[in-house]
């Protein structure tokens, strides 16, 4: 059935009683000609555009807990094309392009609110940076326009633009810039690539890889062998983990990003704004809360679950950028665990296993670039060559010395 | 989490920075070999479970420590002066 405002009335006088499951959940076959690790939503927008981009069948995503349970389900929802680096601005130029034609691609209602992103600058130094950044978007195609002092005021009267230690010098609008609804785009990408003919295998967690002569035919799991002649890798967190089952050691750290939402609040906040003294964002979301999170937590962990210190540094930056946030009780946190990668960007190549492919180390932007993933890895896996968006994501450039650095900090994942 | 630093007691993790693995303690020495050094800078085994890391304890003593910790519940399982283990010769 496609969903249309006539499906909505119509089903809506019957009583709803005539929806049905968004997609199929199905047993596992003994063979595939590709199967995706990871029912998220890189694993199951890759399975999607194998399907419509690539005319592929015989497909498989199998996911360990529930489909859209890891961090497609626990991220803070922010889509943007505001990267500087050649290799990364023009594969987020592209996300944000497919983020754009989501809702109609999918026929499924993912929520994308273009709402704008303003990151803020609080010295000469750093609007000059913002500018530079600003250039470089629009040399992209995308779009940037630099605000003064003035103009704040009157886009975002709350924020306090005197602080005396971070006082606000102007900022930089990225008005395509917005949020979606996570989980609706995992249940979207899941029913798009069910109707394709796609496998969705959940509670089936990989236990082992069968790999002979440097070459994978087939993963071990909770639900029995399964053979397939290329394999894809999309586990975000436990990327390391997985690949360690092949005997491949990557350059990624997983660390624990947290998170928090305010109580439901009257709309207040209308964009997403990034404050620029420190790692510090918030928006405001459907249902009123406040949506906003900083750093991680900057130690290797598993444990989806943070410390004190990082939220202590989270809720001083609420308070110097809006004060009166201050009024506001947070309503719960949580942690989701990422893979930093050495220079802070991807990693969509293959490995040094034939067959065996590998779609990771998002670090904490994995969200935005959910689409543009799925259609780069689908490529990847279906023609053996990179996309032309994605082909400086290698897994070789760190041993080459080609990186990918954003943020200019070297090999400490914990810093990007 | 708090860590009981061997020279100034336990602290709170405010005071502590994260540099990580303590595979940084062992510096190849062939400065040519680039492999090697690959690995040293990049490659990270990662583990899901205990895991030997250097911290420092930077807003205390400034000592450098060798932690070993479990990263599913953030136990903390052994700590020790990192120029002490150093001495000793074994890491990672």
């Amino acid at each position: 059935m496609n969903y249309s405002a006539w499906q909505i009335l119509k089903n809506g006088l019957r009583g709803g009683k005539n929806w049905r499951p968004l997609w199929h959940s199905k047993e596992p076959k003994k063979s595939y000609d590709i199967i995706i690790i990871g029912g998220g939503g890189h694993g199951l927008a890759t399975a999607y555009y194998l399907a419509k981009n690539h005319a592929l069948k015989n497909i498989a995503v199998i996911e360990k807990g529930y489909l859209g349970g890891g961090n497609v389900g626990r991220n803070t929802t922010i889509v943007r094309a505001n990267y500087l680096l050649d290799g990364n601005s023009q594969f987020f130029s592209h996300s944000l392009k497919l983020w754009e034609s989501m809702e109609q691609e999918l026929n499924f209602n993912t929520m994308m609110s273009q709402r704008g992103i303003l990151s803020l600058g609080h010295s000469d130094g750093q609007m000059d940076s913002l500018a530079r950044r600003g250039n470089m978007m629009i040399s992209q195609g995308d779009d940037a326009e630099l605000l003064s002092a003035e103009e704040l005021r009157d886009y975002v009267p709350y924020v306090n633009q005197t602080d005396p230690r971070f006082p606000i010098y102007g900022g930089l609008l990225h008005r395509r810039g917005g949020t979606a609804r996570h989980d609706a785009v995992a249940w979207g990408y899941a029913r798009a690539a069910d109707r394709l003919g796609v496998d969705i295998i959940q509670n089936c967690e990989v236990t082992g890889m069968i790999v002979n002569n440097k070459t994978i035919s087939g993963v071990q799991t909770t639900k029995g062998k399964i053979k397939a002649d290329k394999i894809g890798m999309a586990v975000a967190g436990r990327t390391s983990q997985v690949a360690d089952m092949a005997g491949l050691k990557l350059p990624i750290e997983s660390h624990v990003l947290q998170a928090f939402v305010s109580e439901g609040l009257k709309p207040c906040v209308d964009c997403e704004i990034s404050w620029g003294a420190e790692l510090f964002y918030i928006s405001q979301s459907d249902k009123g809360g406040l949506v906003f999170g900083g750093d991680i937590d900057k130690y290797n962990t598993y444990a989806a679950r943070g410390n004190l210190p990082a939220i202590e540094n989270v809720m001083e930056a609420a308070m110097a950028l809006m004060p009166m946030i201050g009024r506001a009780k947070v309503l719960r946190s949580w942690g989701g665990i990422v893979d930093m990668t050495m220079d802070g960007s991807p990693i969509i190549d293959k490995t040094p296993i034939n067959g065996l492919y590998l779609d990771g180390g998002w670090c904490y932007g994995g969200f935005k670039a959910t689409p543009a993933s799925g259609w780069c890895f689908a490529h990847l896996l279906a023609t053996d060559e990179h996309h032309e968006v994605a082909e400086k994501y290698t897994l070789d450039r760190f041993e080459k010395g080609y990186l990918l650095d954003e943020e200019a900090t070297g090999a400490t994942p914990n810093l990007h | 989490m708090r860590i009981n630093c061997p020279l100034c007691g336990e602290r709170d993790l405010v005071e502590f920075h994260y540099e990580g693995s303590s595979k940084l303690m062992a510096r190849p020495k062939d400065e040519n070999d680039m492999d090697a050094f690959h690995d040293y800078l990049h490659i990270r085994s990662n583990p899901a479970g205990l895991n030997n890391e250097l911290w420092s304890h930077e807003y205390g003593c400034r000592a450098w420590l060798l932690i070993c910790r479990d990263t599913n519940t953030h136990k903390i399982l052994s700590i020790d002066l990192a120029r002490d283990v150093k001495t000793k010769g074994s890491l990672d």
